[in-house]
């Protein structure tokens, strides 16, 4: 029997090897065709603390965590109560444990679910430098179905730096796992190979915040400036080395006070330049984003929600940045504000919020979070949809030059520094048309109305949103809980109830006829957020006409939506 | 090939706007914004090729008041704005400038910074011990018992700000002190600055005649040139150890790495997309 999808948690104390485990378990099975899904869980400690990896495989593509868990892996017992909240089990779920570790936690004797010992240590003691994480491995691999060759495979591409007794020692680790896999299935009747369908496309293994950093560069930024903040600072280390490669540079600032004021200053120059950063970050930033909307210099913040608010819980995903986004700024100051719809989304939704910024002159937020940016997905290489920047620009000799100048669109050529006759002082300061400061109503007027039209009057194409489905009940939602609720959505057209997703990308500018169109027919709506408050629902309500018959979903995080949770109340409202 | 057509040499007047300053009569910053129109001319650096960056505050005003590009922008991060500059168009020729509240009090991190990371930008700040565009409040370089303003009616109590020392202890590697009653010397003092391979900083005692009438004084006071030259850092030390803080001249000038990335193209998109490949 095969099944579509398996989820194991793997969980141990620091230095057990949990990550570099789960990190193999995940690209042995997309080596093996398979797609996967790996969240790390870390405790509070900065290293060496007791570590988690939730890996969900699948023989189709899957990009967010499954209710529960099929299997949960503890090297030992290290702490692990700390990640049970995390852990939801089923009576039919196994807990493997190592036979010689004393004392299991009230969580683990008092579980629902099935457990087994492995002489986990013993064995890798029986082996000349082996490590209990290479047996568990094995064992995990067998489990699942993935061939030794593509264990192997991996485990010689991570360990060759490190010589061949480490890596022979590992792979005998491997052998011997696989092995004690076989004794556990007929014992527990345990099997979980998964389908594995031909592999015709080039998968990619990649996290949001590495997605992210690729969308920027293919959008064409060159310039970044950045200060590290968990749990955007994976963005910044990716983008420094690969940045460079195609002749740009990221500059590590003294705060985010000046990454802000760097990046309006690199773009002031003419390149398309972007910061990375959290709320904390993004709270000292909406000063000079208001600058860059009065003084019309594109730019891109990534902001990687974490739970807030203050410094809140920094390892943990929620989407209660949403308010600052939209209203943080002072002053009237249109601008934009996106969101991407997965993990693989991240590198689109920058790469278009890039083109976005640079076409209409004004600063634009993306806003991941901590789900999206930190987790490793297996994906289909995506298409590139060729957003790049292009900014208007005057050319060499241009006289009498407008810098604010009122056109139909809004927009207003910019001149780049070595423009000759150009030369204009961009200002905080409400400016008339040729730059110069002005506190005339009829410019401030004039000024406004021309910053709103620009966002206001653009074509933003289908990108708007994503949009699947039909029926007469509709789910409205936004970033990463896009993930469980598309599936939540195609278990229940498995079951012949059909449901359709609205999954707003661009946040603001609100477009209401988009979105009337987006909901022609729909009788009821259900609206999914991971905030406390409801921010995305009052936003909602604030902007757009929603059926009387509304519903929301919101929690706020730590803990992720499961699929389950937005089946039941779909069905509720059903 | 050489141009054939021969420019025009440009004079300190065609880096002038025509715009009005704010400033009022007898204000030092008119002095600062000739010497460094001054200090473009002596450089031919052309037009569209420079840029003044600066805050806000009364001194911050500037770029209008220049033909070349500038940034007016928030309070304080005229440095990192100029930074982002120039790490992004190395070409350009780019000078922040700003007040002494803006520079110490709300941008001092990016002061600090901004010497440290040894970036080709000039910083002149126009220190005339007052916050002036809001009225006459004390700044940090503002002496501990000034009483002249309501917000701190019997004086801060807090001991000054010594630019100059606090250049050189976070590792500027140029650092001079001029002053606004000596155009002509501040102008030398900038050009020289301007020329510097890396993050220069100059001082600039620039009176401000409506909050701190007293400061016309300064033209009795400050010694033109009494400041020795130095590439030691020691010997540097200890004159500002000595020094009233109305001496004039480059105090220290010393080459250290300069931070500019190179910005060359070495791989296309393709290649770095081959690294999520399985």
């Amino acid at each position: 029997m095969t099944s579509q999808t398996v989820s194991i948690a793997i969980t141990g104390a620091g230095g057990a090897g949990v990550m570099t485990a789960g990190q193999m378990l995940l690209d042995a099975a997309a080596k093996a065709g398979l797609y996967g899904l790996m969240t790390r869980s870390s405790g509070p400690q900065i290293r060496g603390g007791e570590a988690a990896a939730y890996i969900r495989l699948s023989s189709q593509p899957i990009d967010c965590p499954n209710d529960t868990f099929d299997v949960l892996f503890c090297f030992d017992w290290m702490n692990v109560d700390r990640f049970a909240a995390e852990l939801p089990l089923r009576p039919d779920s196994v807990i493997i444990g190592d036979q010689d570790a004393l004392n299991p936690p009230e969580m683990i004797t008092r579980s629902v679910a099935r457990q087994v010992l492995v002489p986990l240590g013993e064995t890798a003691k029986n082996i000349e430098g082996g490590r209990p994480n290479m047996i568990g491995l094995g064992i995990l691999g067998e489990l699942a179905g993935i061939p030794l060759e593509a264990l192997q495979a991996i485990l010689e591409k991570v360990l060759h730096r490190k010589g061949e007794v480490a890596l022979n020692a590992s792979l005998e680790g491997l052998r011997q796992g696989m092995q004690l896999a076989d004794d556990l299935e007929a014992e527990i009747g345990l099997n979980l190979h998964l389908e594995r369908l031909a592999q015709d496309k080039t998968r990619w293994s990649l996290t949001g915040n590495e997605a992210a950093g690729m969308g920027a560069l293919r959008a064409g930024v060159r310039f970044c400036a950045a200060y590290p903040i968990t749990p955007a600072t994976e963005i910044l280390e990716w983008l420094a080395p690969n940045i460079e490669k195609v002749g740009g540079t990221l500059v590590q600032a003294e705060d985010e006070l000046a990454s802000i004021n760097m990046v309006i200053g690199g773009s002031f120059g003419g390149v398309p330049s972007l910061t990375a950063t959290s709320g904390p970050g993004l709270a000292l930033m909406t000063e000079a984003l208001g600058l860059a909307v009065s003084a019309e210099i594109p730019l891109v913040v990534i902001d990687v929600m974490r739970g807030g608010p203050s410094t809140g819980i920094p390892t943990k995903s929620e989407q209660s940045d949403l308010n600052i986004a939209l209203h943080g700024l002072h002053g009237d100051a249109p601008h934009l504000v996106t969101a991407p719809t997965s993990i693989a989304d991240c590198l689109f939704t920058v790469q278009w919020s890039v083109h976005l910024a640079e076409k209409l002159q004004t600063p634009a937020i993306v806003l991941s979070d901590q789900s999206l940016g930190q987790s490793r997905n297996i994906i289909d290489k995506p298409a590139d949809l060729a957003f790049i920047a292009e900014r208007d620009v005057v050319g060499d000799g241009v006289v009498e030059y407008k810098r604010y100048a009122l056109t139909d669109s809004g927009v207003s050529p910019m001149a780049i520094p070595g423009t000759h006759g150009g030369e204009y002082v961009a200002d905080g300061l409400e400016t008339a048309e040729n730059a110069r400061p002005s506190s005339a109503a009829e410019d401030h007027y004039a000024q406004l109305d021309k910053r709103q039209r620009k966002l206001l009057k653009f074509e933003y194409g289908q990108h708007w949103a994503l949009i699947e489905g039909e029926g007469d009940i509709a789910v409205v939602t936004f970033g990463s809980v896009t993930a469980p609720v598309r599936e939540a959505i195609q278990r229940l057209a498995a079951d012949g109830q059909s449901v359709k997703l609205v999954a707003l990308r661009l946040l603001a500018p609100a477009l209401p006829d988009a979105f009337e169109a987006a909901l022609a027919g729909v009788e009821k709506v259900l609206v999914v957020e991971q905030t406390h408050s409801k921010q995305f629902y009052r936003y909602l309500r604030s902007e757009y006409d929603l059926p009387k018959q509304t519903d929301v979903l919101a929690k706020p995080g730590p803990l992720p939506y499961r699929p389950a949770e937005i089946v039941a109340k779909l069905k509720e409202m059903i | 090939m050489e141009s054939v057509v021969q420019e025009k040499r440009l004079t300190f007047k065609d880096y002038k706007s025509d715009y009005k300053p704010v400033w009022c009569p007898g204000c030092g910053d008119f002095s600062v914004l000739a010497a460094i129109t001054k200090a473009l001319a002596e450089l031919q650096v052309p037009r569209e090729q420079a840029a003044v960056i600066s805050g806000i505050g009364c001194s911050s005003r500037i770029p209008a008041y220049t033909s070349v590009y500038g940034f007016h922008g928030i309070h304080g991060r005229a440095l990192a704005s100029a930074t982002g500059l120039k790490v992004a168009r190395p070409d350009l020729t780019v000078v922040a400038t700003g007040g002494d509240g803006d520079g110490f009090s709300i941008g001092g991190n990016h002061f600090l910074h901004a010497c440290r990371r040894n970036v080709d930008i000039t910083y002149v700040v126009m220190d005339n011990e007052v916050y002036g565009m809001t009225k006459g409040q004390a700044s940090p370089t503002t002496p501990p018992d000034w009483e002249g303003s309501k917000l701190t009616p019997h004086g801060t109590g807090v001991s000054p700000f010594n630019p100059l020392s606090v250049a050189l202890s976070a590792g500027a590697s140029f650092v001079a002190r001029g002053f606004a009653g000596d155009p002509n010397g501040a102008a030398k003092l900038i050009t020289q600055a301007m020329q510097h391979k890396g993050f220069s900083f100059v001082q600039i005692l620039s009176p401000c005649v409506t909050f701190r009438p007293e400061q016309t004084e300064w033209k009795k006071i400050v010694r033109k040139g009494e400041i020795e030259e130095t590439g030691n850092l020691s010997q540097a030390a200890a004159f500002l150890a000595r020094d009233d803080g109305f001496s004039t001249g480059v105090l220290y000038e010393v080459q250290r790495p300069v931070f500019q990335p190179t910005l060359q193209e070495k791989h296309t998109l393709q290649e770095i997309e081959e690294s999520f490949e399985l």
